[in-house]
């Protein structure tokens, strides 16, 4: 179909703004009479807190408020409310870094040198520092009170365990395939936790005033949502308390929920009229913000003679950390998806959520389908090999098709994986061996795919106001987030779409939950979905209304009338014309009566007939997932045997995105995830000893450089989705999801030793290579 | 123990009294409000903080604020001139070449110095010039492709 902007590559409309530090972080901040926060943390992880002596700090100078757990009235939480957002006196701090007290003072040097005046007394307890230990039912308890605590209903939390969610899928019976097939299989892999690294760490600032009203400014990806989580932690009313998220530095999922503003309000309250303001440090950032939970895969599979999977079983354990925040969903999520992008006929899998004395598990960008498919995908290539069968072909011959199930028993009608996987083995022309140039540096190529559905809520909203100026441009407003992925650009091009108007004349306005409207959360790959229907809803709506007018104005029946570059053009008579800028305040007649102004659309989206699994089985037959992107990933890797070193030369991805809204901005986004992939792939591990980080900085914790860009190539195909704004799907995660198992089953093409655990590092090649020549195999 | 330094940013003289122990970054940031230099880690491994002193790019985190006597600073909201974006933020507004933004100034600075010292680098010598910088959004071909390009017009004679 001819669309005149979509589709279409326009320029960025945040672009300007950033390239000349016009842009505003939560850090550029500066408000008259400030105060700033620093916080005491626990140097245990597991320790009772036995008492928290604030007098010393009291006295210092510039010190104006001091707080400790005793504040906070009742546990929050997104799905499972187990937190307080600082550890109470006579409870227990449950990871290394939770916030004990904290401190509003005139400079940040005098609430660093109160906080040092707080004396916290504890008595250190036996921790879990492994999730598989966790389970055993002899482990230390880290949620004694877990039966007591208020959980959403698809959630199902052990008591007296630290098991906080048990996912179960139950498709067919696995042990009958089992029974039938001709090779059954057993690989277990271990995902270690990583860290999203936003280049801009969190920050919030907060301000009470006297009428009771509290303002908070975040650097935050949801501000509804992390409206309702202080709602209910500190019994505000939702009136009362307004979010604002302005420019977000990078999110990744690291800023979906909430973090330090649980701390900071509490002191805001009490220094009231004062805004108080708290920046998380890089260490801070690696720590006390999220981080991606680790998880350990265990894949039985039952494999036909031919290749045909007959059955999966997963197991999948997901250290969850000290609270769970989205935790138990992404260990929902990462059951759901537990196929992979394959039409299997009896899946079962089991995916455990455990407290454990670590860092906070939260959401990162694949929403545990990065870390199941670095299992999913490896296995393929590892059965194929054991099997003698082509890792391609056995793809090609379980991968979904339209009309094929998903693991949950869901038929797909749109289903773009088999074109995605082609147009990658051809970009990688994985049927050309790679040209060997040295003997000490071994080049293979790999091959991954990849799935992710949105894991959000059935009933999940998302509504958008357009308001239209008296000279004809346009206010777009939603609170779907701009976090870099391009939601300032993609939703006014939608709304322009419908208008027939040039993009730069609609200016997109969000996060403000004082005037902007709601938006559940900007996550989940939903934005351009959710958002971009409620825009595109919101434009059909105003434009409705200008024909409503104009056909009184012109004389003209609506179905004559359309919409046509900022006018109203009479579809017989072009002729007829008027702009559309003179229908914003309503119409006119002679007598200087006026009717019907002024010009303003409304959009809301809920997706309709999105249905909750079965609990018992995990099976719904009919839409559990809005929707589902599929695609592919090709690599070619350099791996030096003598010192280890992986160089990525090549990246090929392709991915089913419905429809492009804007090929630059996708490209850009592909491309991003790409590196961010490999990133995990190569170098990324969050370092934990007994609880502790040992890498929070970037000299210790490495994230891809321009040095380590490979070759990126980005393709897409356009299978549209039903429901979509135009045929649209979201990609922001899924993009990522197939980066790092390509990596890995090139490196074993390469050296033929598998990896089933990420980062794959030099010392890991250097001792694989060593173990294969003892082996007698090289 | 305070410190009198006069400076210049972004070709504005500048006088302070300063303390020992603050960097440039403190000094832009939270005393000259010029907030679009970014702290990324305040230790010189990000380059968020990245500005151009006498015709060099640093880390102004780790320059301390008694050292910027005498000095020439250039800063991201001095690259704009008369309203007119220069030629590399043109590029990078062009090509996307940014995302969340946070690193982008940081980018642009090395960019910039970079394409002041060597109108014609190589792409190994552009890769290098902003190793010292992180991006996580974008995979960083859309900024090296961005300097290549700016380097491109300067070599057909468009500067
Ligand atoms: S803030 Fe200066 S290098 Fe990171
Ligand atoms: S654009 Fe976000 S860190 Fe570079």
């Amino acid at each position: 179909m001819g669309y005149k902007h979509i589709g279409k590559s326009y320029a960025r409309s945040d672009a300007v703004r950033k390239v000349t530090g016009d842009a505003v972080y939560i850090n550029d901040m500066h408000l008259p009479r400030m105060l700033h926060a620093q916080c005491v943390r626990s140097p245990y992880a597991h320790a009772k807190i036995l008492s928290v002596d604030i007098s010393a700090a009291e006295q210092m100078s510039g010190v104006k408020a001091i707080i400790t757990g005793d504040e906070y009235p009742n546990r929050a939480g997104l799905y499972l409310e187990d937190r307080y957002f600082m550890a109470k006196p006579g409870d227990t701090a449950k990871y290394l870094g939770e916030a004990v007290a904290a401190v509003a003072a005139e400079t940040p040097e005098q609430a660093q040198a109160a906080c040092d005046a707080i004396r916290v007394e504890y008595e250190e307890l036996p921790a879990v520092f492994d999730a598989v230990e966790g389970m055993k039912p002899d482990a230390p308890l880290i949620h004694p009170d877990l039966k007591n605590y208020k959980v959403a209903p698809i959630f199902f939390p052990k008591p007296d365990t630290n098991i906080s969610h048990h996912y179960v899928l139950r498709k067919g019976d696995f042990a009958q395939a089992a029974e039938s097939a001709d090779r059954v299989f057993e690989h277990k892999y271990y995902i270690p936790h990583v860290q999203h690294v936003p280049l801009e760490p969190h920050g919030c600032l907060a301000k009470y005033d006297a009428d009771g009203k509290l303002t908070v400014w975040a650097s935050c990806q949801s501000p509804y949502a992390v409206r309702q989580a202080l709602s209910v932690a500190f019994d505000l009313p939702l009136n009362k308390i307004r979010v604002i998220s302005q420019t977000v530095g990078g999110g990744f999922g690291a800023k979906a929920g909430t973090t330090l503003e649980g701390i900071v309000i509490p002191l805001a309250k009490k220094c009231k009229g004062r805004p108080v303001k708290l920046i998380y440090t890089r260490e801070d950032e690696f720590i006390n913000a999220y981080v991606r939970q680790g998880m350990h895969a265990t894949i039985k599979t039952a494999m036909r003679a031919d290749g045909k999977i007959l059955g999966v079983h997963n197991t999948f354990v997901w250290d969850g950390g000290a609270y769970t925040e989205y935790g138990v969903n992404i260990t929902k999520a990462g059951g759901w998806a537990s196929a992979g992008p394959y039409d299997i006929d009896n899946v079962w899998t089991d995916s455990y959520c455990v407290y454990t004395n670590h860092p906070v598990g939260g959401p990162y960008r694949g929403f545990g389908m990065c870390e199941i498919h670095f299992a999913i995908e490896q296995n393929i290539d590892q059965i194929a090999k054991e099997m003698g069968l082509s890792e391609v072909e056995i793809r090609r011959l379980n991968g979904l098709r339209p009309g094929g199930f998903t693991g949950m028993g869901e038929r797909l009608d749109v289903a773009g994986f088999q074109d995605c996987l082609e147009q990658v083995l051809a970009d990688i022309e994985y049927d050309k061996p790679s040209e060997q140039i040295s003997p000490t540096k071994i080049r293979a190529k790999g091959i991954a795919g990849g799935w992710k559905s949105p894991s959000m809520p059935t009933n999940a909203g998302s509504a958008a106001i357009l308001r239209m100026n008296e000279d004809g441009t346009f206010f777009l407003m939603s609170s779907g987030q701009e976090i870099g992925q391009g939601a300032a650009t993609v939703l006014p091009q939608i709304a322009a779409e419908v208008l027939s108007v040039p993009p730069d004349k609609i200016t997109y306005i969000s996060g403000d939950t004082d005037h902007t409207p709601y938006e559940w959360q900007t996550v989940a790959s939903r934005t351009t979905y959710c958002a971009g229907n409620a825009a595109k809803l919101a434009a059909e709506d105003l434009a409705d209304k200008l024909l409503d007018l104009a056909q009184i104005k012109m004389g003209a029946a609506k179905r004559d009338l359309k919409l046509e570059d900022g006018y109203i053009v009479h579809r017989i008579y072009p002729e007829k014309r008027l702009p559309m800028a003179d229908f914003a305040l309503g119409i006119s007649f002679g007598d200087g009566s006026g009717y019907g102004g002024p010009a303003i659309g409304v959009g809301t989206f809920t997706l309709e007939n999105n249905i909750n699994t079965d609990k018992k089985t995990g099976i719904a037959k009919n839409h559990p997932a809005a929707f589902w992107t599929m695609g592919a990933n090709g690599c070619e890797v350099e791996v030096d045997t003598q010192t280890g070193h992986i160089k990525v030369l090549k990246m090929v991805s392709c991915f089913d995105a419905g429809k492009v809204i804007n090929p630059a901005l996708f490209a850009a986004q592909s491309e991003g995830a790409m590196v961010q992939a490999l990133g995990t792939a190569l170098f990324e591990e969050l370092k934990l000893k007994n609880g502790k980080v040992l890498n929070h900085s970037f000299v210790d914790y490495k994230i891809p450089t321009a040095d380590d860009m490979p070759e990126l190539v980005v393709k897409y195909v356009e299978h549209a989705e039903p429901t979509g704004p135009y045929g649209a799907r979201g990609v922001g995660e899924p993009l990522m999801v197939p980066g790092a198992p390509a990596i890995a089953n090139a490196v074993t093409n390469a050296i033929g030793v598998r990896f089933t655990r990420m980062p794959i590092t030099p010392e890991d090649v250097l001792k694989a290579l060593r173990g294969r020549k003892m082996d007698g195999k090289s | 123990m305070k410190y009198r330094v006069k400076f210049w940013v972004n070709e504005e003289p500048v006088e302070l009294e300063v303390s020992a122990n603050r960097t440039l970054l403190n000094v832009l940031r939270d005393e000259l409000y010029l907030t679009g230099t970014k702290e990324g880690c305040g230790a010189g491994e990000c380059g968020a903080c990245t500005v151009i002193v006498d015709g060099k790019p640093v880390n102004a985190c780790l320059v301390l604020a008694p050292e910027l006597d005498g000095k020439h600073i250039t800063t991201v909201e001095g690259l704009a001139k008369d309203g007119e974006l220069s030629p590399l933020q043109q590029a990078f507004v062009k090509n996307a070449a940014l995302q969340c933004g946070f690193c982008t100034p940081g980018f642009l600075m090395s960019g910039t110095a970079l394409l002041q010292e060597n109108p014609n680098p190589t792409r190994e010598e552009i890769v290098r010039a902003i190793s010292g910088n992180l991006c996580r959004c974008t995979g960083y071909v859309r900024i090296v492709e961005s300097i290549e390009e700016v380097a491109a017009q300067y070599k057909g004679g468009a500067r």
